[in-house]
């Protein structure tokens, strides 16, 4: 995806569509706005019945400070614009291959319906989003998320959702249609991104309200001083008729209201998803978008976020008399026929230490026992000599069970070890052959690189991590103090953390958790924010109000730096614009009213022009000028975002009043006496 | 400005910082109907509900608790309204002062019903003792009392989690008017008639004077008003000339008496409300926020009296009482202004432009620097919730106030509160300086003229009710504009207030974290002040121009109005 923040394309057809926003009824939505162009049309018509070059400038500026506000919204829609574009280009018109009875039939991928089933195989584009009934295929999935490593799909389990538009590289799936025509996942992605139908969140909403309101108090200020103005002008005997014109008072208005936030404000929500987007995550919402920025809570699956996705074994502790290769090798013929990446690395760990290689074997005289819930052990049943040998491997509590069954003994040294690597974090894997218990495979959790300082960061700003496990307490202990987690869930379920987050959310906290299984589709749509995985079910995917298409669980805290950017966006400028409102008043008061009172040369309120502006009118026009102008200079930032660093509340305010509090109070006194200087230098009054 | 005057100032000041956070905390102790030092009255609690029907532990939501301060503030209005009317026919009218006029019956009952108190009449020469007593002095003590009851409702939304309940009117209504304002009334009324303040029901006395001329001096229970005029921040003068009377203020220790008991209330309440919303910091938080408020404006207003006038050698005595002096008059200028009392010791009109601009910066701010008994707090906090709003955002997440958050109703709720008040000082001002039926009560030109007219219609929708002087008010056209303003002015700003309190309180509270925005350090005061400073600036900076700051530097130049 493009990560050109303004390239000249979109600047170009922004152009256009800046002046096709003047229309009315775009205008309406933003009253800040409609205020700026109704006073430029009014000021418009005082230059037509009656022209003067001065009021004429005015109104022209008038006009930029509207086409500028346009303008900031069309290519933040543009940048959105571009990407709905490419992904359409994939939403080519595709046949499908729907079973019916008979066999199957070739549709319009158009006429398909939610429960059809269709065939695709090597080179298809799978028509609609569904579920993989039947098969595994790789998938190439890069019209979506922009990623060119195929994935794989197959039936059952939590990687069996397909989405329309991507192609099948290998193999042969049957998938069931989930969606109707016209609501697919590429669908809805298209809508999003180009914002078509974006709706104002919560805090804009908010915001927008406030805008209206000081924008009527500004009005009521306006208003009211063309009637002081009367009576000042009687009761000092002057005319002031000549300056305290309706193109000012449009002026001074125009130049109070908050133009600036709000002529910038769509523009910042549009980009905020934007953003989001950039990073491949799709929001259904913005308000989605927001409440990130409020989460507190963040739960974290451990696996494949806080640690890097698979245990390995790491080390060998036999039992008393036992020696380490005899452990190496049974824990090794135990783990032969066990393909999960821990059995694996066992396998590994063995051929490394002790140069063992796995021995052939004879499937007569060799059954495989595979891992089953009521046993938790696995192993193999070893036929030589026609005796029977039984190898297991488990957890300690199955070993214990199964070793007394077979009238065995568990050694206490043994127990001990189980203990220390439980305690260090470790996953004790006990290792057992016939009625003697051999020692224990240590299996270790590892931490991923930057995790802890990453955790610091999110304290700081007041997020509260838990680490989600299905681990025994003292292994998650461990891991959680490792990893530099708040708290930990140990033994997590489906239910348990749904309640957890019905807990967190009962005492006020926002609550984020990332999640692909359909067993995690209820706790996503209860948290705040819910992240599904791309590669997860369908049913995941549409419980939660986020989808990641990286399927990285890290992004859940990019995610809410986001949002949090978003916000401090909104409030930074809001401040900024409120505070250039001073210098404005300095500006265009001493403007207006300098020769109030005055008994030959400068009258008393000329002493508050401390900028020093040459004329009256080089004072309103510079004013005018420097408010259509800041929000062009603002764009970038409106698109960016305001600088984001993980702090605390405190010294992020602080940072924050001091550039755009700060600095809004200080550089419109620099602009508009830099612009007064040029406009008078080339004669512009 | 001498060091004695220094020393004084800083008296007065350390003495309410002191007795504040005591006063504060007692005051949460009897709302909240815990056991306190008059609990001995409870019986007498206990039969007021008893006879009314009140029923003490029934909690209203937001709409009930609004709809009885319609019912019962209505009820005050008619009350006045017809004693003024009818007191000719009263008893306690030794003077035979007839029925006053429908528009300034109307004036007056909607300025005491408010504890507003801006006084189109002069007390001595208009009303009898019935109406001052029966109808005005009532609506000292229960104008306050209302004000307090909508501060108790807010910080009870604040407190209360997912719920309606805000407390109950009435028995707020009776608490604080009980247990707080009639005994301190009391112990302030007994220590000023030790001063010399007059409590007869005589009538007026003629008297010769030196020159042989016969003088009629007026009589009347001024102490019981007097006390309760100052502790409620009302600041209706049982004279005309208000506490620049000698038989309202004599000495220059019972102005001391008076200048403390304005703001003795209103500056205890922050620390009430800290209890109240379990934040006792950010009680402390806002109290020091006003505190810097009023020090600035009293600072600004001494620097500008004191600042020698090209013409005039010396300190200006024109319109201050020689037994108060300078510094005594603007401190009373200030604390009057600012606490939404309104009583006076000295003519504003004859401050000097600046002064007189701070005194009237300080109501156009909208009296929540301390403010009236209640509504100063409760003022402040719609300034709280914009600050919270702006400055949450700028940390980057959903504004909150102390757990709760800050969402779209609230900030609209707020903006209202803001801009009622502003509405109408803006357009009642317009008016007035080009109708010729309001410009014909004025009496200064030019600026001053301006300020004048401006400082009436703000003193009336800010519910202060000190004059500016010079303004003659009982007209048609400023008894109904005044009242408009006044009525606005109020409920402008208490049904906002109540509506955001239904709100909050029915919201979650998310427990604070290092990502929470603060209100309870010293960087939240900077902001808050300066969001009060910015919105009262931004709206009236054009008319504080022509009016005060124009004046101000023509007076500089030793030009006077």
């Amino acid at each position: 995806m493009s990560q050109n923040l303004l390239n000249s394309k979109i600047i170009k057809s922004s152009i256009p569509e800046a002046f096709r926003k003047l229309h009315p009824k775009v205008q309406y939505k933003n009253p800040v706005m409609m205020i700026t162009l109704i006073g430029a049309i009014f000021t418009t018509g005082i230059v037509l019945f009656h022209y003067s070059a001065f009021e004429a400038q005015i109104a022209l500026w008038l006009w930029f400070t509207v086409l500028f506000a346009n303008f900031s919204e069309s290519i933040a829609e543009g940048r959105g614009k571009a990407q709905a574009e490419s992904l359409k280009k994939t939403r080519t018109q595709t046949i499908a291959r729907k079973l019916n009875a008979n066999g199957e039939e070739k549709i319009v991928a158009d006429q398909l319906k939610k429960g059809d089933r269709v065939i695709c195989e090597v080179g298809d584009i799978i028509p609609l989003d569904g579920e993989v009934v039947e098969g595994i295929a790789t998938v190439d999935e890069s019209a979506i998320t922009g990623e060119s490593a195929p994935v794989i799909r197959e039936s059952g389990g939590d990687r069996s959702a397909v989405t329309g538009g991507t192609r099948v590289l290998s193999d042969r799936i049957i998938i069931q249609i989930t969606v109707e025509p016209g609501h697919s996942f590429l669908d809805r992605m298209i809508t999003l991104v180009e914002g078509a139908k974006r709706q104002k969140t919560p805090n804009e909403i908010a915001l927008s309200i406030l805008l209206s309101g000081l924008t009527i108090v500004f009005l009521l200020a306006v208003i009211s001083l063309k009637f002081f103005a009367d009576y000042s002008g009687t009761a000092s005997g002057q005319d002031l008729s000549k300056i305290v014109t309706v193109p000012i008072l449009i002026s001074l208005l125009v130049c109070l209201i908050p133009t600036t936030i709000g002529g910038l404000l769509s523009a910042i929500g549009i980009s905020g998803m934007d953003r989001l987007i950039q990073k491949n995550v799709i929001a259904t919402s913005g308000r989605a978008v927001e409440a990130a920025g409020d989460i507190d809570v963040l739960l974290l699956d451990k696996t494949g976020t806080i640690t890097l996705g698979n245990r390995m074994a790491s080390e060998f502790v036999p039992a008393p008399g036992v020696k380490p290769e005899e452990l190496a090798r049974v824990a090794q013929l135990a783990s032969l026929s066990d393909e999960t990446p821990e059995g694996r690395s066992i396998v590994v760990l063995a051929k490394e230490k002790f140069q063992l290689r796995a021995q052939n074997y004879q499937p007569t005289q060799c059954h495989f026992v595979p891992f089953s819930a009521q046993t938790r052990m696995s192993g193999v049943d070893i036929t030589a000599d026609s005796i029977v040998h039984l190898i297991r491997k488990g957890a300690r509590d199955a070993l214990i069970k199964h070793i007394q069954s077979v009238g065995g003994r568990f050694p206490d040294e043994v127990n001990q070890s189980v203990e220390i690597i439980a305690r260090s974090g470790g996953t004790p894997l006990v290792v057992s052959m016939d009625t003697q218990i051999l020692g224990v495979v240590h299996l270790k959790d590892v931490v991923k690189g930057g995790i802890r300082e990453r955790f610091n960061e999110l304290r700081k700003m007041g997020i509260k991590t838990v680490m989600i496990t299905g681990d025994n307490p003292l292994t998650a202990a461990a891991i959680a103090a490792e990893a530099g987690v708040d708290d930990f869930m140990a033994e997590a379920t489906p239910e348990s953390k749904l309640q957890r987050i019905r807990d967190e959310q009962e005492k006020g906290h926002l609550v984020a958790m990332t999640g692909d299984g359909t067993n995690d589709a209820p706790a996503l749509a209860q948290a705040d924010v819910g992240v599904a995985m791309n590669t997860g079910t369908q049913a995941a995917r549409e419980a939660g109000n986020m989808v990641d298409l990286d399927s990285n669980p890290t992004k859940l805290i990019e995610i809410v730096e986001t949002g949090k950017q978003l916000l401090m966006t909104r409030g930074s400028l809001t401040t900024f614009s409120v505070a250039n409102d001073v210098a404005k008043y300095f500006a265009i008061i001493p403007a207006m009213f300098g020769g109030l009172y005055a008994v030959g040369g400068e009258g008393p309120l000329s002493r508050l022009n401390v900028m020093h502006l040459h004329s009256p009118q080089s004072a309103v026009l510079s004013a005018v000028i420097f408010n259509a102008l800041i929000i062009v200079a603002l764009i970038p930032l409106a698109l960016k975002g305001v600088k984001y660093r993980p702090m605390g509340a405190s010294s992020v305010l602080l940072r924050n009043l001091l550039v755009y509090g700060l600095g809004g109070l200080i550089i419109p006194f620099l602009g508009i006496k830099i612009i007064d200087v040029f406009i008078v230098f080339v004669r512009l009054v | 400005m001498k060091s004695f005057d220094f020393i004084q100032i800083v008296l007065i000041l350390g003495f309410l910082v002191c007795v504040s956070p005591v006063l504060g905390g007692w005051i949460a102790k009897i709302v909240e109907g815990e056991k306190h030092l008059l609990s001995f009255l409870s019986p007498l609690e206990n039969f007021i509900y008893l006879i009314s029907g009140i029923r003490e532990k029934e909690e209203m939501n937001w709409k009930q608790y609004a709809l009885s301060i319609v019912g019962f503030s209505f009820l005050s209005f008619s009350a006045v309204f017809l004693i003024l009317v009818f007191q000719g026919s009263l008893p306690l009218n030794p003077q035979n002062l007839p029925g006053v006029s429908w528009h300034l019956a109307l004036n007056t009952a909607m300025s005491f019903m408010t504890n507003t108190n801006w006084q189109s009449y002069g007390g001595e020469s208009t009303l009898s003792y019935f109406s001052q007593m029966v109808a005005l002095t009532v609506q000292n003590f229960v104008s306050a009392a209302v004000g307090m009851t909508v501060l108790l409702a807010l910080a009870r939304s604040i407190r209360n989690k997912e719920s309606q309940n805000l407390g109950n009117f009435w028995v707020d209504l009776t608490r604080t008017t009980l247990y707080l304002l009639l005994p301190l009334s009391l112990v302030l009324a007994i220590l000023l008639v030790g001063q010399g303040v007059i409590q007869n029901f005589a009538p007026y006395l003629t008297l010769k004077t030196i020159e042989g001329a016969s003088q009629i001096l007026p009589m009347g229970p001024a102490a019981s008003q007097i006390a309760i005029k100052q502790l409620g921040t009302n600041g209706g003068g049982f004279f005309n000339a208000n506490s620049a009377h000698p038989f309202e203020n004599p000495t220059a220790f019972s102005n001391v008496l008076q200048l403390i008991s304005i703001l003795l209330i209103p500056a205890a309440l922050p620390f009430t409300f800290g209890k109240l919303i379990r934040s006792q910091k950010h009680g402390f938080i806002l109290f020091v926020t006003m505190l810097t408020l009023l020090v600035v404006g009293l600072g600004l207003s001494l620097f500008s009296e004191y600042l020698p006038h090209p013409s005039i050698s010396g300190t200006v005595m024109e319109g201050k009482e020689t037994r108060f002096g300078v510094t005594h008059s603007v401190l009373w200028s200030v604390f009057t202004t600012a606490a939404s009392n309104g009583s006076v010791n000295s003519m504003h009109s004859s401050l000097s432009p600046l002064s007189g601009g701070i005194a009237l910066l300080n109501m156009l701010l909208g009296e929540i620097i301390f403010g009236g008994v209640g509504a100063g707090l409760y003022g402040m906090v719609i300034f709280v919730i914009l600050t919270v709003f702006i400055a949450g955002l700028m940390v980057g997440r959903t504004p909150e106030y102390l757990g709760k958050k800050i969402e779209a109703q609230e900030v609209k709720m707020a903006i209202l509160a803001v801009l009622a008040p502003n509405f109408i000082i803006l357009a009642g001002t317009a008016l007035s300086v080009v109708l010729p039926i309001a410009l014909s009560s004025v009496s200064a030109k030019g600026p001053h003229g301006f300020t004048e007219i401006f400082y009436a219609v703000a003193s009336g929708a800010a519910n202060n009710g000190s004059a500016f002087a010079g303004l003659n008010a009982n007209t048609l056209y400023w008894n109904l504009l005044l009242a408009f303003a006044i009525c606005l002015g109020r409920f402008g700003v208490i049904f906002p207030v109540l509506a955001i309190a239904g709100n909050l309180a029915k919201k979650k509270i998310t427990p604070p974290s290092p990502g929470t925005f603060s209100t309870e350090t010293m960087i939240f005061v900077v902001l808050l002040i300066s969001v009060i400073l910015i919105v009262g600036a931004l709206t009236f900076f054009p008319a504080l121009s022509l009016g005060p700051i124009i004046e101000h530097f023509l007076w500089l130049e030793g030009k006077g109005f």
